[in-house]
């Protein structure tokens, strides 16, 4: 157990350093807790219109026959709405989470590379304007689907170089981010915190970080050759030049399927770090832990073809991919079962954060069981490019990586802030949110098993009233979503005063309850000493 | 176990800089550029902004942290920092050139020899595309490329690529013992050697573009013919754009050697550019073996 | 043709405001019979093969087992919410940090319970690639937006496409005012089916001559890609006696009217087979004109 006996010198620190005044605080910034504000601001914008896109899609999928929008911008909306989720809402509010709490919880002064900080958030909010300026060029944005295969692709309008170039540039930013990440972890440690000590968020993160330095790269390689594909006339992905179009599948998806990971593990590392807290004792198996997440991650780099089944492959490739697929179910399982013996013979309280990670854990569980599902071959022919995998990929989504981001914020929140939130609200919030998610996503399995495909338009009057269902579900959670806004803009705005613990319990690991709340502009600039 | 309370002084943390958002705009208008180039909604000069606001990013942006480092405000921990960026950095660089190496491995092994019946896909030949042989080097069976027959010819190995491996693999060497002679204090090795390493890089470059207009003008060997063509261009051509980066890079360190900067204890900028030229020539091996001789 | 098995041509769909059958339905958990295929509405088809059959059964076992791991895992969370709450004055044994035993006991277990779900998986992943002796085939080419079959060995020469029907695709223009409900089997009917005997492996050779389309009928447990330049093998044998209209859709993403191009299938004894068969022959000799075929795959795809 990390305690830092330092921790009232920290910031009885002799520098006079105030954030700078005016707008130039933000554009100028090196300071690890503003690019971190910056990146959960960015992201919940994102989160707001990616999110609206969804409206969009559940509002014409609300009864069959086409009432809202034609096919080409409905499969633009399923497409960016994806892009934007995944680029522009989870991974950054992931990344503004990593800037404020690894820092403090490791003892650090800052980032490791603070002016690199600032570059991979400015970033962000360029490639983004590239992204959705798409809807005003001659063609309007790309509609393939967020996987881009060609040729579908390859159609793209006029929007297509800003496509690739804003993916090229969401890359850059990720990379240097991951970079500054496993730096800032490796060499800003306080002394006496080595990695066994080091907190459960921080360790999700570090592994999260070679991922993204792993992968990232390649995402960029293989829309590097759809760009040359579409105007340099290379054949990568075309028969007639000896290409194929499903090597592009296979590049995309070593990069996707990482990518699902990257998406979930941080949040295994909020929930890890709430439920010891509210359950006010220790994380069980804080060691197995780590091993499950580092296993998850060793073995997203050699599943991706459960993504491809129905596009044929030999018969050994099948049985290759689905074996060590359904192998992932075990350091999952192993970390479940934890969680669950963590809470086990505890003394819970039900405040949001621990709300929100007990729906992780039940939800997560569900669309773990139906990713486990898919991965089964035969059976994944049958659910394969339906509702049934759009349903799966909510469930880890929404209420996995989604509630874990809220769960996360809520948890930290008073230490950003100094100010306790209106519980109240976030409850209600949470309730909404946890009521809502199932009746949106829980009918898509029905809807999928039955036979409706993904990415339509329309459909046939069968699958009308689960459609509906869905439809309500979503236009309710997202207004809920209004809720967490709120409660956000509340809390920075006031409230009771947070005391340095914020929550009582016990806090096993992480050096940012050390710290008065909020916590200071400049948080360790002497290091603490961890026993 | 690293730990910052090692060095004396305080972990350096800039108060502000104006640079990140400046980088952000230029990463902008150069894309930009590029995209109203390539839909054709601008000539080419449209990419003229965004270069040289690029160019003029690395240098200030250089400027200012090596201004920092020679008035001493970085201590051992920012100069951990900065080596385990490049190192991780270097790593992305690697996984950049693996997706291109894989598309090469899976053309070779996968898509061409299935294109020609190979495996489950004997129908594939029949079907679509019954007189394709598929050997290596191919074209696809369709034969693209800019000759009417649809022939081409591959660069030889044994000729400028075994030359340009040659002078890879010295300047090598040459970066290296410009490394033990700043260790060792010999500036006027230090300089003679490093001239020499940047200057075999700029060579390689150089030859590397008689090859290609050799490719371009009398093999009927273009982006366009083919995987064959695709893959070569495409990793020999990012390969020389490190390349030329790289040997930028070591001009400008010689030019801070000839400024005087750099101590036998003290050189990261140094070394992170010989690390950088020694993964250039790594990925230049690979390519040797995969691309031209194999 | 009689026997209409895996059709439910009625419209007979309970009327009323659609939103209040809806919330109806999600109150009872239950929803209309589907008429896409013999799926109840809300699991997977038995289908008429037996390849969806064997689909089906590891479906379920697949299902059950997860559902009884949830039961468990949920059961012991449940509990502990319920018991350890502190409002109930739990104390925290905060001794209880970690026990190897348990770990490697709740590691071995999934581990045996996924090895005994991936053995029948990987038989069936066997037969499903089994396309030796095949007894009919069929090339099947996708288009933007449609279907093209292509009979060889006893239908040579057979050659049609196959679109969306015109009633369908009146009513699913936007703003068409014509709702859905009142046209038959909307947006799964063509105007041309493909024909194929029952009781008959049926081989498809699917290739495609724009971008990437899926060939998917859920009653014969049949999905395959249909890939630019490339063929793809799939095969099927429909029971018999199970003869009937089956419908699917095209499975994967190929633009604008990816939800407009539905494949139906009309299986039939292999006596009305044969009878198709030459009535089709007879039909392309009468017809003045030989039907022109595509153009090589090679020239289209080789402009990009
Ligand atoms: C956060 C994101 C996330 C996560 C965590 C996962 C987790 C998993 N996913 Fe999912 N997946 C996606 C996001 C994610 N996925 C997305 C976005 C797509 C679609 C992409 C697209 O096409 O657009 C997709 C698609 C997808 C497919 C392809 C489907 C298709 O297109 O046909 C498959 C197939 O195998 C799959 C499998 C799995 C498996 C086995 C897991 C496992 O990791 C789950 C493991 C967890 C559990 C199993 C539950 C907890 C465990 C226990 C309680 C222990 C005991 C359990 C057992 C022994 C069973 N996923
Ligand atoms: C992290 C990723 C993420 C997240 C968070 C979500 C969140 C949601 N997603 Fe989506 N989704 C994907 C990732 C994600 N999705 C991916 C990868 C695909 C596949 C794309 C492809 O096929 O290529 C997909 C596809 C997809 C589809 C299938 C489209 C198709 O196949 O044609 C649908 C349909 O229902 C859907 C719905 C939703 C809904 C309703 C939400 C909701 O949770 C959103 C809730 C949030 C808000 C609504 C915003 C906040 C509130 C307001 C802005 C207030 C105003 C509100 C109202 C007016 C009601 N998503
Ligand atoms: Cu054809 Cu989708
Ligand atoms: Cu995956």
């Amino acid at each position: 157990m990390a305690n830092a006996h330092s921790s009232d010198t920290a910031h009885h620190d002799d520098h006079h350093d105030e954030p700078a005044k005016g707008i130039k605080r933000w554009l100028f910034a090196t300071n690890h807790k503003d690019i971190g504000t910056m990146y959960l601001v960015f992201s919940l914008i994102m989160f707001f219109i990616g999110g609206a896109m969804a409206m969009v899609i559940r509002a014409e999928l609300f009864q069959p026959g086409l009432q809202l929008v034609d096919p080409v911008f409905f499969n633009q909306m399923t497409t960016n709405h994806a892009l934007i989720m995944i680029f522009g809402a989870v991974m950054p509010a992931f990344v503004g989470l990593a800037n404020w709490m690894i820092p403090l919880q490791i003892g650090a002064p800052d980032m490791a590379l603070p002016r690199m900080n600032n570059f991979s958030f400015w970033i962000l909010p360029f490639a983004f304007t590239l992204l959705l300026s798409t809807l005003f060029v001659p063609g309007g944005m790309a509609a393939g689907g967020w996987t881009l295969y060609p040729p579908l692709s390859l159609q793209t309008g006029d929007s297509f170089p800003m496509l690739i170039f804003a993916i090229h540039m969401m890359g850059i930013s990720s990379i240097m981010g991951a970079i500054n990440v496993i730096v800032t972890i490796m060499n800003m440690r306080a002394p006496g915190m080595n990695l066994l000590k080091m907190p459960l968020f921080t360790w999700s993160w570090l592994i999260t970080a070679y991922l993204l330095i792993a992968v990232m790269p390649v995402l960029a390689g293989a829309v590097t050759m759809l760009l040359t594909d579409h105007f340099f006339k290379t054949s990568f992905f075309n028969a007639a030049g000896g290409g194929d179009p499903v090597m592009f599948e296979h590049i995309f998806w070593f990069f996707g399927h990482p990518e699902v990971y990257i998406m979930i593990l941080p949040a295994f590392g909020i929930i890890s770090e709430i439920l010891p807290t509210f359950s006010r004792k220790p994380l069980f198996g804080a060691t197995s832990m780590i091993y499950a997440i580092a296993s998850i991650a060793f073995l997203s780099f050699i599943v991706w073809g459960h993504h491809m089944f129905a596009d044929g492959m030999p018969v050994a490739a099948q049985l290759f991919y689905m074996m060590s697929t359904m192998l992932i179910a075990v350091p999952t399982g192993v970390k479940v079962f934890n969680w669950t013996a963590t809470m086990w013979r505890g003394s819970l309280s039900f405040e949001p954060p621990m709300l929100f990670a007990i729906a992780f854990l039940f939800l997560f569980s569900i669309g773990g069981f139906s990713g486990l599902m898919l991965a089964i071959v035969p059976a994944d022919f049958q659910y394969n490019q339906t509702y049934f995998v759009v349903a799966h990929f909510h469930y880890v989504l929404v209420p996995g990586a989604i509630f874990g981001i809220m769960a996360g914020v809520y948890y930290w929140l008073p230490k950003w802030t100094g100010h306790m939130y209106s519980m109240g609200l976030a409850k209600t919030h949470f309730w909404l949110s946890a009521i809502f998610v199932n009746v949106l996503f829980f009918p898509q399995h029905f809807l999928g098993l039955a036979g409706m495909p993904r990415r339509i338009p329309d459909y046939a009057v069968q699958f009308t009233d689960w459609n509906m269902v869905s439809s309500i579900g979503g236009f309710a959670f997202g207004l809920s979503q209004i809720l967490f806004a709120v409660v956000i803009i509340q809390c920075a705005r006031g409230g009771k005063k947070a005391t340095a613990v914020v929550w009582e319990g016990t806090h096993p690991t992480g050096l940012e309850w050390t710290l008065p709340s909020p916590a200071p502009y400049h948080s360790f600039t002497t290091a603490p000493e961890v026993r | 176990m690293a730990q910052a309370h090692a060095d004396a002084e305080k972990y350096y943390v800039p108060h502000s800089s104006p640079w990140p958002i400046y980088g952000s705009i230029t990463l902008f208008t150069l894309m930009a550029g590029a995209i109203a180039t390539l839909d054709e909604w601008l000539p080419v000069w449209s990419l003229i902004p965004g270069a040289v606001m690029l160019a003029l990013l690395f240098i200030f942006w250089f400027h200012t942290v090596i201004g920092e480092n020679q008035k001493g405000m970085y201590n051992m921990a920012v100069d951990r920092s900065f080596r385990m960026g490049m190192m991780w950095f270097i790593f992305s660089e690697v996984m950049f050139f693996a997706a291109f190496f894989g598309a090469l491995f899976y053309a070779r092994s996968l898509s061409v020899p299935w294109l020609s019946g190979h495996g489950t896909k004997i129908f594939t030949k029949l079907l679509l595309w019954n007189d394709y042989g598929g050997a290596w080097p191919s074209n696809g069976p369709s034969t693209l490329g800019p000759r009417a027959n649809g022939s081409f010819e591959t660069v030889s190995a044994l000729g400028l690529p075994a030359i340009n491996t040659a002078i890879l693999l010295t300047s090598s060497i040459t970066v290296t013992i410009a490394h033990h002679a700043l260790i060792a204090g010999h500036r006027t090795q230090l300089k003679i050697f490093l001239a020499l390493t940047f200057l075999l890089g700029f060579t390689f470059v150089g030859f590397q573009a008689v090859e290609y207009h050799e490719a371009y003008t009398e093999l009927g060997l273009q982006l366009g013919t083919g995987i064959y063509g695709s893959t070569f261009f495409m990793l020999t051509g990012f390969h020389g754009m490190h390349v030329t980066l790289g040997a930028i890079m070591l001009t400008v360190i010689w030019f801070r050697v000839m400024k005087g900067h750099f101590t036998p204890q003290r050189h990261f900028g140094f070394e992170a550019v010989a690390w950088y030229w020694h993964f250039v020539d790594v990925v230049w091996l690979g390519l040797f073996i995969f691309v031209y001789w194999l | 043709m009689s026997v209409t098995r895996g059709d439910n041509d009625d419209n007979s769909r309970p009327r009323g405001p659609a939103w209040a059958r809806a919330l109806c339905l999600a109150a009872l958990g239950l929803a209309t019979n589907a008429g896409a295929n013999t799926s109840n509405g809300y699991n997977l088809p038995l289908g008429v093969t037996s390849l969806s059959r064997d689909i089906y059964a590891l479906h379920m076992e697949v299902f059950w087992v997860c559902v009884g791991i949830a039961v468990a895992v949920f059961g012991v969370m449940i509990y502990a919410l319920v018991k350890f709450r502190r409002s109930q004055g739990a104390i925290p044994d905060t001794e209880m940090v970690h026990s190897t035993k348990v770990e490697i006991i709740w590691t071995i277990i999934p581990v045996v319970i996924l090895v005994v779900m991936a053995i029948p998986a990987a038989k069936v992943i066997l037969m499903m690639e089994d396309t030796r002796n095949s007894e009919l085939s069929i090339r099947v080419t996708a288009y933007q937006w449609k279907w093209q079959y292509q009979y060889m060995d006893a239908g040579e020469g057979i050659n049609f496409f196959s679109t969306l029907a015109r009633d369908s695709n009146f009513a699913r223009q936007l703003h068409s005012g014509i709702d859905p409900a009142t046209v038959p089997n909307y947006l799964l009917e063509v105007d041309k089916p493909m024909v194929i005997p029952s009781g008959t492996k049926v081989r498809l050779l699917l290739t495609s001559q724009d971008v990437i389309h899926a060939w998917w009928v859920p009653d014969f447990g049949a999905k395959r890609s249909a890939i630019p330049g490339f063929v793809n093998e799939l095969w099927f044998r429909v029971d018999p006696g199970k003869e009937g209209i089956y419908r699917g859709q095209c499975a994967a993403l190929c633009g604008r009217d990816h939800g407009f191009m539905p494949i139906v299938v009309d299986v039939r004894t292999p006596d009305d087979f044969k009878k198709w068969v030459e009535e089709q022959k007879t039909a392309v000799k009468q017809a003045a004109a030989p039907a022109s075929d595509p153009p090589p795959s090679a020239q289209l795809l080789s402009t990009h």
